[in-house]
């Protein structure tokens, strides 16, 4: 089977890295942007930038229009109820820590925040620290042998003291998804508050949060093939209720003297300061690209592509896969070979992957790993790829064997 | 300018003779091998570098003045990295390593891709270390 993308020539950062001889396949980090994306961005630079939300000239009229066309093509896109439920932040990093210093709700010592084993550092950092500020206890959900959130231990952890469960969708390690529905259940039955990190989820699935009922849904631009600067924080009405404002400046503010003010309700009242004007425009663009897109030739196509991935990594049986990946990426170990030589050498040939503990180095340590490499696919990437992929791999190999 | 201590010299007419990235990597691993390992006793906290992906011990001795230093780390490349660049700084007299263009030396070497600021190599960490603790 010839695996080609068609959507290979949208991409130009691709096509010029595989014309200096690179092989992108690190896309959980970051993804390459289509034309429409750098398209927008020119286009809003080149017909004249403007502030949002202050000004009454022109520029800064069609500036503002952008800017919350976004929200509401945001709120569409996500399935939301309401365009006020969509926050902009500057990543998805700080659409946690947002949520972690503007919850207001009255903690009290030894409440739990339940999070789970395989969540990225952005995702247990802010709770870490929160529950060390309010004394509060963090629980970890625990994995199953082959990677996923272990339900019936869940159940168990996931009791009446649980004010929040903050959960990943896709881990960006293990590659699977996890049983949100399942869990969310949980720990609504608790009357807990319920955060989704979809940084790696919202790339490979269309979310439809109205499905998924989550109160706090959060993801970065970048990954979603559109420009850095930009995250997203989806704040159901009910729950966007709780947050006071976290940091403080221009535009979230109704009125202020010397010594007194009042605030803007979210989502304003939670974007202090200019925001990502361009950058929200160009996400609006990489919306518009991929609703052009035919879904299930992408989700064929990604499919195909993984099953390939995964084929090539277990006919090398030095390798050594973590977990079973379902969708996206694989990490693996090759026992007796440093990873760091490993991506050393795929380096020398081309090939953009990663070593590391992948900002998740609890997961790593309780899998008995210093690191892993892992090779993660975008929607652009073919048959070729992989295939320069598993050459280089098989010179790697043969060195350091 | 004083000449290249022989174990650079070595190095140099090596280096500049591989042609492309697998014969580089083969003299990596063979300079690698050849560091002399150290102890457990040394493979500490105390003497690790801090900043690298990979394991990296570096271990100061010699007389006083003088630039002297051994290293390990758990990588077999980053071992061959230590080794080149051990070879081209120890035994100068501190006041030489100070001006010395480490840069131009991984250069002149080919290997200059892996002195980059990033963390996903050692080889950087070290330099900052050698030199501010010279
Ligand atoms: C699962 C997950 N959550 C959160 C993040 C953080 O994203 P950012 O660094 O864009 O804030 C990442 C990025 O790697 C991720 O993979």
């Amino acid at each position: 089977m010839s695996l080609i993308s068609p959507w290979r020539a949208d991409f130009p950062g691709i096509l010029s890295l595989h014309d200096e001889g690179q092989t992108y396949l690190d896309s959980a980090a970051t993804a390459q942007k289509p034309q429409a994306v750098l398209d927008a961005l020119r286009d809003y630079y080149s017909r004249g930038a403007a502030n949002v939300h202050r000004a009454q000239h022109l520029p800064a009229q069609r500036a503002t229009q952008a800017f919350e066309g976004v929200r509401e093509q945001l709120a569409g896109w996500l399935n939301a109820a309401d365009s006020r439920e969509i926050i902009f932040t500057r990543s998805c990093t700080e659409a946690i820590n947002l949520l972690a210093y503007s919850l207001d709700i009255p903690w009290q010592a030894g409440d739990e925040i339940v999070i789970s084993a395989l969540e990225h550092h952005a995702n247990l950092l802010p709770w870490q620290q929160l529950a060390q500020r309010q004394q509060l206890s963090l629980r970890i959900l625990p994995l199953s042998a082959a990677g996923e959130i272990d339900l019936q231990q869940a159940a168990a952890l996931i009791g009446p003291r649980c004010r929040l469960l903050a959960v990943s969708q896709l881990s960006n390690v293990l590659g699977r998804w996890n049983p949100l529905p399942a869990l969310l259940e949980l720990a609504r039955a608790q009357g807990a508050l319920t955060l989704v990190d979809g940084a790696q989820g919202c790339v490979h699935q269309r979310p439809d949060l109205a499905a998924l009922g989550c109160d706090f849904y959060v993801f970065s631009a970048h990954k979603l093939y559109s420009a850095d600067g930009v995250g997203v924080l989806y704040a159901r009405q009910q729950a966007a209720r709780l947050l006071r404002p976290w940091q403080f400046g221009g535009e979230m503010l109704s009125h202020t003297d010397y010594q007194q003010a009042s605030f803007l309700p979210p989502p304003l009242g939670l974007e202090a300061g200019t925001p990502p004007i361009a950058g929200v425009i160009a996400l609006g663009a990489a919306l518009r690209y991929l609703d052009g897109l035919d879904a299930q030739a992408v989700a064929r196509h990604e499919a195909a592509l993984h099953h390939a991935l995964l084929d090539g990594l277990r006919q090398r049986p030095a390798l050594r896969l973590l977990g079973t990946p379902q969708c996206a990426l694989a990490s693996f170990v090759v026992d007796g070979v440093h990873g760091s030589d490993l991506a050393h050498l795929l380096a020398e040939q081309g090939i953009a992957i990663r070593h590391g503990h992948h900002c998740a180095q609890p997961l790593l340590h309780s899998l008995g790993l210093p690191g892993a490499c892992r090779v993660s696919l975008g929607l652009y990437n073919d048959g070729e790829d992989l295939a320069r992929l598993f050459s280089a791999l098989d010179n790697a190999l043969a060195l350091l064997q | 300018m004083n000449p290249l201590p022989d174990a650079a010299q070595t190095a140099l007419e090596q280096f500049s003779q591989a042609a492309g990235w697998e014969q580089r990597a083969r003299l990596l691993l063979e300079w690698g091998q050849r560091l002399a390992p150290l102890s457990d006793a040394e493979r500490c906290t105390a003497n690790q570098v801090q900043g690298c992906s990979s394991q990296v011990w570096l271990v100061a001795d010699g007389p006083a003045g003088a630039s002297q230093w051994r290293a390990d780390s758990d990588a077999r490349l980053l071992r061959g990295l230590l080794a080149v660049l051990l070879a081209r700084i120890n035994t100068l007299p501190v006041s030489e390593l100070a001006q010395l263009d480490i840069a131009d030396w991984f250069n002149q070497l080919g290997l200059q891709r892996q002195l980059t600021p990033s963390r996903s190599n050692g080889l950087h960490a070290v330099l900052q270390h050698i030199l501010k603790h010279a």
